[in-house]
């Protein structure tokens, strides 16, 4: 996978805002932007939550929602053992059936890139192919309250070792006190950590934290700015704050997603992360994406789950249309 | 295969009993009709669903007789409490059969199962219990202590929201004490003749609702008929401007809910994705079958090509198909008759020069539809701006300042709604100021809650539903002197009060409001 090149990404900033990336350049264009209707918003984001996805088309919506699910496991209590069962369960999600197909990425925190790269083996590698990528949460994830050179180093060290994609946090603290150039050159100095030796880069995914964030205004700006500043993928939490995602907030960010890539023909990935814990719930984002952006986001370079519980849910469900009545949850693995 | 060719996802009929054929609801009982039956057919489909009884000038005697008997005997003396009563448990029942109603009214209106069953259904209950709440609490409806109902209640109502529309109707007017003789529309008489079934169930005194259908001279003979005392009409202006004659000169109230060309004006400041989610639910809700639709776009010229592109973009993921079908955003439309004034209006945007955009829709075989379509280019003086068109057809119009906004949003015969969109609290209030429309809605857009009056100004009617002052409309102050009986009740002095004004009242009145208000007074007097 590869990243949008950083300086292609400031020029570009440069060329859409008409000048520096500082505070007062930054505020014009992002309070330029329109506003977001809360109650407008809502209220399309339950219509489309209405959809009823019956049959074969519930049967292709379960597969693919495995594929774009980035398993994860974020605890302090992670262990080299707990990473190895998770990896696991992404390679072989339902033992019971060979034709599940596998998740996108496991989703870890960054000394534990190691472990899931060794326990991987040859299943490491592009979703595209098949394959399972690591993504890891860097940048003193889920606060983001460290100075730039410890988000670097923390973004390098799991680049080394093996990261295929680094789930960065931005700083809130700068983004609600208006340092809006603060924000924009964290995320472009951590898009250049990602970058490697061979001239590669891992995908950078910016964790907006909406949770933190509160009002559909910021959370709009926000994207823009991690857009604007080159993130490939928008993300909405970290999972440990709450609200984590919602389907409004994804709806939102998927327009801007949207309204990028009329404005410039690039396409930037949207991913909602927490509280996304059944096939239900997840069919719903999945027609929010189709009817926002377009069937094409619905790959794993361009959109995905972050979740962890979701994808039992899912393999209970797959197992339901399969033999025709439901199981338990004994039937499927807990990961 | 591609995703959005979501797999149908049909909502069952298995859940509707349907008769064969249907006949009158008078006095409690259905009865044949003497006039010959017609059919009401499915407009998606051309099916026949049901024959229905057809009511002739005899049969609407009858129905309104047996109104008459029911408020004399039954309705006009009950406690308020006790019509209240009545009131909630129809809407619970609407509840209980939300589903089957749902099915019913898709089925015979061609309205899509999600606006049936997600916005119809639940505003139908919802007004029966609002109503319901007040049906003892009038001498809080504006009028003083003691307001009188007016009678027998003649209530004529339209295709577009057949249900919905019933219960606008049948809910205040029972809360208030009336008795009602109502005629839905001759094409979708179904959910009425099943909300019939409701009553009885619910058993409401005989009489006190009666339904009778039939076509446009069933309706004249009913708001001409001498016994009735209220006459209350939604529909067309014409028929509207007729009735308005007939009634002149009698001492019937009327209350007439008609047409509408509303303007949704969107400024520059606008949240755009809510905007243009606004400007589709105003105009493409319901396939465009709404008095309040937002037919006339009133967009600031700055954002003009942004929006309409946006709009475009938005109404290209519209479904258009089987009503039944729960992913259905567009349906049928109501009849062939409806179907070919859109056309004509349609091509005579075209011929005036505006430009022509239609949503890339498949269209079925069968039935009525028409796919969403948006005219831009269109000046204040085009016909598509002017008439009303009721059906899914979009008008776009620009304007400079909020000056132009508001005389353009005026300049038209009717004054039903508008909508405002603007990020800008204070210009919200000071455009909402200036716009003569009897409802108008601020970043959203045909939003209906039973608490809330709905109405018109100019040629869009007069009088007010819902709310307090939809109540007023079934309402009378009590006459001169009786007002204070209420407070006399309390110091248990009322009887002789009550009975000395009632002899002076009108015969008519006299004959029925005696009685109400010696019990009512009883009621009181001896809690005391």
């Amino acid at each position: 996978m590869s990243g949008t090149s950083l300086v292609s990404a400031r020029e570009r900033a440069i060329a859409v805002l008409g000048g520096e990336p500082d505070d007062a350049t930054l505020r014009r264009y992002l309070h330029g932007i329109a506003g977001v209707d809360a109650v407008g918003l809502e209220q399309r984001a339950a219509g489309l939550g209405t959809r009823s996805i019956k049959t074969s088309s519930k049967k292709w919506a379960l597969d693919r929602i495995i594929e774009l699910i980035d398993l994860t496991t974020l605890e302090g209590a992670d262990t080299p053992g707990k990473v190895r069962s998770l990896v696991a369960k992404a390679v072989n999600p339902d033992p019971s059936d060979a034709s599940t197909p596998r998740v996108a990425a496991v989703c870890v925190y960054g000394d534990m890139v190691p472990f899931a790269v060794d326990a991987l083996g040859a299943a490491h590698g592009d979703p595209d192919d098949g394959l399972i990528s690591v993504a890891a949460v860097a940048t003193a994830f889920p606060s983001g309250r460290a100075s730039l050179d410890i988000k670097l180093a923390d973004t390098a060290e799991a680049v080394a070792a093996g990261a295929d994609e680094i789930d960065m946090v931005i700083d809130r603290g700068a983004f609600l006190a208006g340092r809006y150039g603060l924000v924009f050159d964290q995320i472009a100095a951590v898009k250049a950590a990602c970058a490697r030796p061979d001239g590669t880069s891992a995908s950078l995914k910016v964790i907006l934290e909406t949770g933190e964030l509160v009002t559909y205004d910021n959370v709009r700006r926000a994207s823009w700015l991690s857009i604007l500043a080159g993130g490939d993928f928008i993300k909405t939490s970290t999972g440990k704050v709450a609200p984590a995602a919602t389907l409004p907030v994804t709806l939102l960010m998927l327009e801007v997603v949207r309204d990028w890539h009329l404005a410039t023909g690039q396409r930037i990935g949207v991913k909602p992360a927490g509280g996304i814990r059944s096939s239900k719930d997840a069919i719903k984002y999945l027609v929010t994406v189709a009817e926002t952006v377009g069937e094409d986001w619905l790959q794993p370079h361009l959109f995905r789950f972050g979740a962890s519980s979701l994808l039992n849910d899912v393999l209970l469900q797959r197992q339901k249309i399969a033999t025709g009545h439901y199981s338990g949850a004994d039937y499927v693995t807990i990961d | 295969m591609s995703f959005l060719d979501y797999a149908p996802a049909p909502e069952s009929r298995a859940i509707l009993s349907l008769r064969d054929s249907y006949g009158l609801f008078i006095d409690g009982e259905f009865v044949d009709g003497r006039g010959e039956p017609f059919q009401t057919i499915s407009p998606a489909t051309e099916e026949r669903i049901a024959m229905i009884a057809n009511a002739n000038p005899a049969d609407v005697d009858a129905a309104v007789a047996a109104a008459r008997r029911a408020y004399d005997r039954t309705w006009s003396k009950m406690s308020g409490r006790d019509r209240g009563k009545y009131l909630f448990r129809i809407a619970r029942l609407v509840q209980e059969r939300a589903r089957e109603l749902a099915v019913a009214e898709s089925l015979d209106n061609g309205k899509p199962i999600k606006e049936s069953r997600d916005v119809d259904v639940p505003l139908v209950a919802a007004w029966f219990f609002y109503y319901a709440g007040w049906a003892d609490k009038l001498d809080h409806a504006g009028l003083g202590a003691n307001p009188r109902s007016l009678g027998v209640a003649a209530q004529v109502i339209p295709w577009n929201f057949p249900l919905l529309m019933l219960a606008w109707k049948i809910a205040p007017a029972l809360a208030a004490g009336n008795t009602v003789v109502l005629k839905p529309a001759e094409t979708t008489p179904l959910t009425a003749l099943i909300f019939a079934e409701i009553l009885q169930q619910a058993e409401l005194p005989a009489g006190v609702v009666n339904i009778i259908t039939g076509a446009g001279d069933t309706g004249a003979a009913l708001v001409s008929h001498e016994g009735v005392d209220k006459v209350a009409f939604t529909g067309s202006t014409g028929v509207g401007r007729a009735i308005a004659k007939q009634v002149a000169g009698t001492d019937k109230k009327v209350t007439l809910e008609l047409g509408g060309k509303a303007a949704n004006i969107v400024f520059d400041d606008a949240p755009i994705d809510q905007a243009v989610e606004g400007i589709v639910n105003g105009i493409f809700f319901n396939q465009g079958h709404v008095c309040c639709a937002g037919s006339r776009l009133l967009v600031q010229e700055n954002i003009h090509d942004e929006v309409v592109e946006r709009l475009k973009l938005r109404l290209s993921t519209l479904r258009l198909g089987d009503p039944l079908d729960k992913n259905t955003d567009i349906g049928a439309i109501n009849s062939k008759e409806q179907l070919e004034r859109i056309r004509t209006l349609s091509d005579i945007g075209e011929a005036e020069g505006a430009e022509r955009w239609t949503a890339p829709c498949e269209i079925p075989e069968n039935g009525f539809w028409f796919a969403p379509t948006i005219f831009t280019g269109v000046q204040t003086s085009s016909r598509i701006a002017r008439d009303e068109i009721f059906g899914p057809v979009l008008s776009v119009l620009t304007f400079r300042t909020p000056a132009e906004a508001i005389a353009k949003a005026n300049n038209t015969p009717y004054g039903l709604s508008a909508g405002i969109w603007t990020d800008k609290g204070s210009r919200i209030l000071a455009v909402a100021d200036q716009l003569r429309a009897g409802v108008i809605w601020a970043n959203t857009f045909n939003r209906f809650d039973p608490a809330s009056p709905f109405g018109g100004y100019k040629e869009s009617g007069y009088g007010r539903e819902g709310g307090r002052h939809g109540l007023g409309a079934y309402l009378a102050p009590a006459p001169i002197g009786q007002s204070s009986t209420s407070h006399a009740a309390i110091s248990g002095r009322a009887s002789t009060a009550a009975v000395e004004a009632d002899a002076s009242a009108p015969a008519k009145r006299s004959r029925t409001a005696k009685p109400a208000r010696t019990l009512k007074n009883a009621t009181k007097g001896s809690k005391r």
